[in-house]
């Protein structure tokens, strides 16, 4: 990887943390409502994965699915700051029109296929969307992060056999940060490793690897993406990560320590990225000072502005995308009598 | 024209629409290999194999989930659920996917699916086997659902529904399967939206949809023979329901029974006279009745089980009390 992508992906990191950073002062300032969960500290995962990607492309880009923390994975998967910034605040001219909100962010001109309140859904979305590449016989693959919480819906369960016994091309991500909202790993799962879910359970390739460091990440998840596209079959990938917020904006952390929280803190993906790349001479400090504000800039001038300044639905227009809102009558009528 | 029977009707529908869309494809338990419980894609699994017929394990929320992933890719399944009561399991994937991904993505995505299951009792299959639940579905937002009442829609319907951009809930029934009817060789569609008035009168309407239409049917016979004229409404279409094939023909005949196979709270019956309370209320000459199931789970004895859910026999002697003749 050249100096460049190095110091793009650093810039990257950085603008996911402010991004989530101002969509919280956003929230408390009351121009974004209901749930908003954010995704700082997990960086490394989904910009890693999605870098060893199709992504940024189009309709060529690989399909990406997730749950509700899902703001950056729509990002990373192309999908305008702007417009998911602007669906946060509930405009018209938001990633869903306003009509999804935080948790449902959807980009289908990228193949970003949406954020789910559901945790066990997307996993078997995620294997239809790599049926439909596999029975099209397109070269994509379907791409579904979750968090280890999700893995004790039945729906892991189910999919990760038939993802298996169907040979489906699609990677699973699971996001490790240890809670189930507020519930610790090891209350809530009796096997804490989820790599190992899968392997025997569902004769899958698996592996475990660092979540916070981005070389890492990119290093496993090549491994991984290239088996899947290449041998047309299914992988599940765990990294192991912490969210520096809460669950979402309700949440005191009241279930965890500050101690726990200082040592993962430690390891914050954007700090070890900075630090490595200082090191090798590619960056200094002061570019870094100077991309955080660059990115404060572009967020405030232009993201933040776009969202402030874009108009709301119109209230006529409630019932709109219901269903087809230019249906064909021969398939859905009247009836002629 | 030609004699076929619901399953057949079903199965050709599935036949013309797979050799005309490779995109086309079905999904279901035992639907492949095994032949199909109601052998609805008999013969299919030769014809088009493994990937387009797909047996799937007994994971009902999971396969249709994976169904309505494909679909959001551009695919057409067509998933086939056992029993209306196995498809509770798909509940999440079918209302809170299948149903609000449209709206949720501001109209960016299509859940092209169908979704074909069996609601409605057959012969002592118990509580777990019995399920009606047309009422369930019909109350989501972002959801078809038809119920063809014979073969010529069992086949028109599904045609359209294979093509129409909506997620599609087909509601079949055991006691249908075999029912013959005659319908056209060549190639046709039936819409998914519209009433159907399949038997003219000018006394009283009887509403039914699926396996109801057929009480309401022979009810009229028995009424026509004590000199009462009864229009029967064949509703089609649950979700959405036309009310103005339905305001048409109160005002016509002024008195109204409505049949349902299903519990009464919160039902089809509910649902149909209220929309007839808002907007007929004055053509009305009498007291509207609903003639539905007990609100019981469904019981295994043969005898509780017919006392449970209704027959024609009750449409009649409904129709009678509407009437003011008992």
């Amino acid at each position: 990887m050249s100096d460049a992508d190095k110091k793009r992906l650093l810039r990257e990191m950085i603008f996911f943390r402010r991004f989530e950073d101002r969509t919280f002062e956003a929230y408390m300032e009351r121009k974004i409502g209901g749930f908003l969960h954010l995704y700082s500290g997990q960086e490394a995962v989904a910009t890693g994965v999605l870098e060893q990607a199709v992504v940024g492309k189009g309709s060529e880009n690989d399909y990406v699915i997730t749950g509700y923390r899902d703001h950056i994975h729509a990002i990373k998967t192309g999908a305008p700051p702007r417009e998911v910034m602007a669906e946060l605040y509930g405009k018209e001219t938001g990633s869903s029109k306003g009509r999804g909100g935080s948790m449902h962010i959807f980009d289908a001109s990228q193949n970003f296929m949406g954020g789910y309140a559901l945790v066990g859904q997307p996993f078997p979305l995620a294997a239809g969307l790599a049926l439909g590449c596999k029975h099209k016989g397109t070269k994509q693959i379907a791409i579904c992060f979750l968090g280890d919480g999700a893995n004790n819906q039945g729906t892991f369960h189910e999919t990760m056999n038939m993802a298996a016994i169907w040979d489906l091309p699609v990677l699973f991500v699971c996001e490790n940060n240890g809670y189930a909202i507020g519930t610790h790993i090891d209350r809530s799962t009796a096997q804490p490793d989820q790599y190992k879910r899968v392997d025997q359970a569902y004769n899958m390739k698996s592996s475990q690897h660092d979540g916070m460091d981005i070389d890492n990440v990119m290093e496993a998840a090549k491994t991984a993406i290239d088996y899947v596209r290449n041998e047309s079959k299914p992988y599940f990938i765990e990294f192991m990560t912490y969210r520096f917020r809460g669950h979402s904006m309700s949440d005191a952390k009241g279930y965890r320590t500050k101690e726990e929280e200082a040592e993962w803190e430690k390891r914050d993906p954007i700090k070890i990225y900075s630090k490595k790349l200082i090191e090798a001479g590619i960056v200094k400090q002061a570019d870094i000072k100077a991309m955080e504000k660059e990115i404060d800039d572009e967020i405030e001038n232009d993201i933040i502005k776009f969202a402030e300044e874009s108009p709301e639905p119109k209230v006529e227009e409630l019932t709109k995308y219901v269903l087809d809102d230019n249906p064909d009558p021969r398939w859905i009528g009247p009836l002629q009598k | 024209m030609a004699e076929t029977a619901y399953w057949e009707a079903i199965r050709r529908a599935h036949d013309e629409e797979m050799a005309r869309d490779p995109l086309v494809i079905a999904m279901g338990e035992d639907i492949g290999v095994a032949g199909g419980t109601y052998k609805a894609t008999s013969g299919l699994y030769e014809k088009y194999g493994e990937t387009r017929i797909v047996d799937c394990p007994i994971s009902e929320n999971s396969y249709t989930g994976i169904g309505i992933g494909a679909s959001m890719t551009g695919m057409r399944p067509v998933i086939e659920i056992m029993s209306i009561n196995f498809a509770l399991l798909a509940l999440d994937t079918i209302v809170n996917a299948a149903a609000k991904i449209r709206y949720m993505s501001g109209g960016q995505i299509a859940c092209p699916i169908v979704m074909r299951t069996p609601g409605g009792t057959a012969h002592q299959l118990a509580a777990q086997h019995s399920a009606r639940l047309a009422r369930m579905f019909m109350s989501t937002s972002g959801l078809r659902v038809v119920t063809p009442r014979g073969p010529l829609d069992a086949y028109g319907m599904l045609k359209s529904a294979i093509r129409s951009n909506d997620p599609v809930i087909i509601i079949e029934h055991e006691q249908m399967y075999n029912l013959k009817e005659d319908i056209p060789d060549e190639e046709y569609f039936r819409p998914l939206e519209g009433a159907e008035v399949v038997r003219e009168g000018s006394d009283i309407t009887l509403i039914g949809y699926n396996y109801s239409v057929h009480l309401c049917l022979q009810a009229a016979e028995r009424l026509a023979k004590d000199g009462i004229s009864a229009e029967v409404v064949d509703l089609r279409s649950l979700k959405p329901i036309d009310r103005e094939t339905i305001r048409k023909s109160v005002e016509k005949t002024h008195k109204v029974l409505v049949a349902e196979e299903d519990e009464a709270p919160v039902g089809v019956g509910s649902e149909i006279i209220t929309g007839i309370m808002e907007d007929c209320f004055f053509a009305l000459d009498s007291q509207p009745v609903r003639i539905h199931a007990a609100d019981v789970p469904v019981p295994y004895n043969h005898k509780l089980e017919k006392a449970a859910i209704p027959n024609a026999d009750d449409v009649y002697h409904g129709a009678l009390k509407v009437m003011g003749k008992i």
